[in-house]
């Protein structure tokens, strides 16, 4: 009391005024530390406690032997299956090792795998640069990505076309050049996308599939809240048949469908009609997201927005589809991890994805074993998590960025 | 309806032109006939207040004036340029008319500062060196430029409106609209932002306010109008309009909030 002094408020007996500041105290010892913390965490109710132990019991059940097959009993290099086939031996990391080539490029020549390693690390390099979330020139990293990388990635994956190889064979001549005139003959020959398979075609669908249906997406998402009818019929028509229908009978209808629609000469590849057949399908889930986005912005944003004189595509780009777009970043993600995932359904129409590899590696009989079909799928189970657990951290990463400075 | 001019102001709209002109504007919302005919004009340099209980259309008709709402019948004119669905003329009109509103809606997403620059830099095509100095200006003259560089949901309510004005008066309008700038407000962020008004008033911006701050009313307003049930009442200069007000409804609306 001694801070407080007794103010006589005309006679008021309650009165006082405080003369100082009373000084932070701190919070008491039994919030914090490893005991508060497990009160608090672990055992904070009976159901709680109960469900600890059984977490715990059960972990000392499994984790030994999973310990032990994954990595002490694992045989870690062989020549061929016999080492595998021995009773007790567990992964055979062996056979991954051995095929692993098979796994990332499938049956493309092996003397020319270096076109698919460099095209992926220019591929990483600009994906780098693109999400990177301080780099400089996004406007530049993003026409690479999007016009001059998808060129390049076609001619160094396929090969030169008839048209540059002509080009070329004319430059030699005007020139006079007998390297150009090689160079024309044999640079970079054509391999068939039937070649194509492993980890990289499984990148290259996902890839095209997110890049194509995050603006495919948004486009639909504005055209269905668009008040020109013709446009939001057509949307919402492309939307709900294209979700209607599973997946894969999406791809079998880009299949054996797409080649109707076109001249014969004009026919997709293979390889491109479950990629459109894809791209299409993540594209609607997309939109539908996309709008619950749209939905959520406050319509006071559209009219402060338009109040300014901002036209209708400048409104939505500057103002309504960055907050539209960091609203839903958590669904934008899970369409993206959901479409990784499903790319290993393109196996279905032929296609040589990384699954595909994997279930076709184990078959071969200089391996056969018992551990050989789980290593395998163990394996691939352990790529597809790590790439979509990478895409969870980063859009968890990304929403911390975004959403600071926007709360008290 | 007394919207008849005074001779003085008669004599200025034939100097200077009409920064708004409405006439016999009607609007239903579905079947509910907000606006029924109302008749307004505002000469340039002009500060109107528009009062009125709730859902008497006062919103609306403010709204009608940058187009956020859609009249159906009557002609608006905004500094020379009649209101129609011209998508070109509509840009135009809100360029010239600053609005503030009730909660703000400033962009979340983008800073102070960004939030002012935005619309000089995209639809006046200024340089952004020249937005920024111009946007400086402006909040100094709020006085917040220390938080050009904070995001708004950082600053307080009356801040927030603040930088709301400057964000308008960024675009150099001809014509500020207010729509219940203080309603939304802390009771001591209020005179915040009732100051910077009163300065605006005093460099004679045309102004049009809807609020219920009367006492901003008595301070600038060279006319007030009193709206009920989608139209224009009473309208008068202040003195009047406070003291001997002339229609029932006005009288007992006055009483009401003057207590």
């Amino acid at each position: 009391m001694s801070d407080i002094t007794a103010a006589s408020n005309n006679g008021a007996p309650q009165a006082f005024v405080r003369t100082k500041a009373s000084p932070d105290l701190p919070p008491p010892l039994a919030v914090g530390g490893i005991i508060g913390w497990m009160r608090e965490n672990l055992f904070s109710s009976a159901l709680t406690s109960s469900l600890t132990l059984l977490s715990l019991l059960f972990l000392y059940w499994y984790t030994p032997d999973l310990v032990r097959w994954l990595f002490i009993d694992a045989i870690w290099s062989a020549p061929d299956g016999e080492a595998c086939r021995a009773p007790g031996a567990g992964a055979c990391w062996a056979y991954v090792n051995a095929k692993i080539e098979f796994f990332a490029y499938g049956s493309y020549p092996r003397d020319m795998v270096w076109r698919v390693d460099l095209t992926l690390v220019l591929g990483a390099c600009l994906a780098a640069w693109l999400l990177w979330p301080s780099a400089k020139r996004k406007a530049l990293a993003l026409v690479l990505f999007l016009v001059v990388y998808p060129i390049l990635a076609f001619h160094l994956l396929h090969g030169l076309g008839p048209m540059l190889r002509g080009a070329m064979r004319g430059l030699a001549d005007l020139f006079g050049s007998k390297a150009l005139a090689d160079m024309a003959a044999s640079a970079l020959p054509v391999v068939g996308t039937n070649l194509w398979g492993g980890v990289f075609v499984s990148l290259l669908v996902a890839t095209v599939g997110i890049v194509v249906s995050l603006p495919l997406g948004v486009l639909l998402a504005l055209g269905r809240r668009s008040k020109a009818p013709v446009s939001r019929f057509l949307c919402v028509m492309l939307i709900e048949i294209v979700r209607g229908v599973p997946l894969i009978t999406v791809l079998f209808m880009a299949n054996t469908m797409l080649p109707l629609f076109v001249p014969e000469q004009w026919s997709p590849d293979r390889l491109m009609r479950p990629l459109i057949g894809v791209a299409l399908f993540s594209s609607v889930y997309m939109a539908e997201v996309v709008r619950g986005g749209l939905q959520a912005v406050p319509k006071g944003q559209f009219e402060g927005a338009m109040a300014l004189g901002l036209n209708w595509w400048a409104m939505m780009r500057l103002i309504i589809l960055p907050q539209a777009l960091t609203i839903v970043i958590p669904g934008v993600v899970n369409s993206f991890i959901a479409l990784f995932k499903d790319t290993t359904l393109v196996a279905i129409v032929g296609i040589f994805d990384f699954l595909r590899a994997v279930d076709t590696a184990r078959l071969d009989p200089v391996w056969a074993g018992p551990t050989i079909s789980a290593t395998g799928y163990v394996f691939a189970a352990t790529f597809y998590f790590v790439f979509c657990f990478g895409m969870s951290r980063y859009s968890m990463m990304m929403e911390q960025r975004l959403t600071r400075g926007r709360s008290h | 309806m007394t919207t008849q001019a005074s001779p003085q102001q008669a004599a200025a709209l034939a100097i200077d032109g009409l920064a708004i002109e409405m006439r016999d504007v009607h609007k239903w919302y579905g079947k509910f006939h907000v606006l029924m005919g109302v008749d307004l004009e505002v000469a340039r340099g002009e500060r109107i207040v528009i009062c009125g209980p709730s859902g008497s259309g006062k919103s609306t008709l403010i709204r009608c004036i940058n187009r956020l709402e859609t009249h159906q019948r009557g002609r608006i004119v905004v500094n020379g340029i009649e209101l129609t669905d011209d998508t070109r003329r509509i840009e135009e009109i809100r360029r010239d008319a600053g609005m503030v509103f009730q909660h703000f809606n400033l962009f979340p997403h983008l800073t102070v500062l960004e939030n002012c620059t935005l619309s000089p830099i995209w639809t006046l095509r200024m340089p952004q060196k020249e937005a920024e100095a111009r946007a400086m200006h402006f909040l100094e003259r709020v006085r917040i430029p220390e938080q050009a560089h904070k995001y708004p949901l950082q600053l307080s309510g009356g801040q927030q409106q603040r930088v709301a004005i400057a964000r308008a008066l960024c675009m150099s309008p001809k014509v500020m609209l207010f729509d219940e700038p203080t309603s939304a407000l802390d009771p001591e962020m209020v005179k915040e932002v009732l100051d910077t008004m009163v300065g605006l008033a005093k460099e004679g911006m045309t102004m049009i306010c809807v609020t219920h701050e009367m006492g901003f009313a008595r301070e600038v307003a060279d006319r007030v109008a009193f709206i009920d049930r989608g139209e224009i009442v009473e309208m008068n200069a202040p003195e009047p309009f406070f003291t001997a007000p002339q229609h029932e409804r006005t009288k007992l609306f006055l009483s009401q909030i003057l207590r």
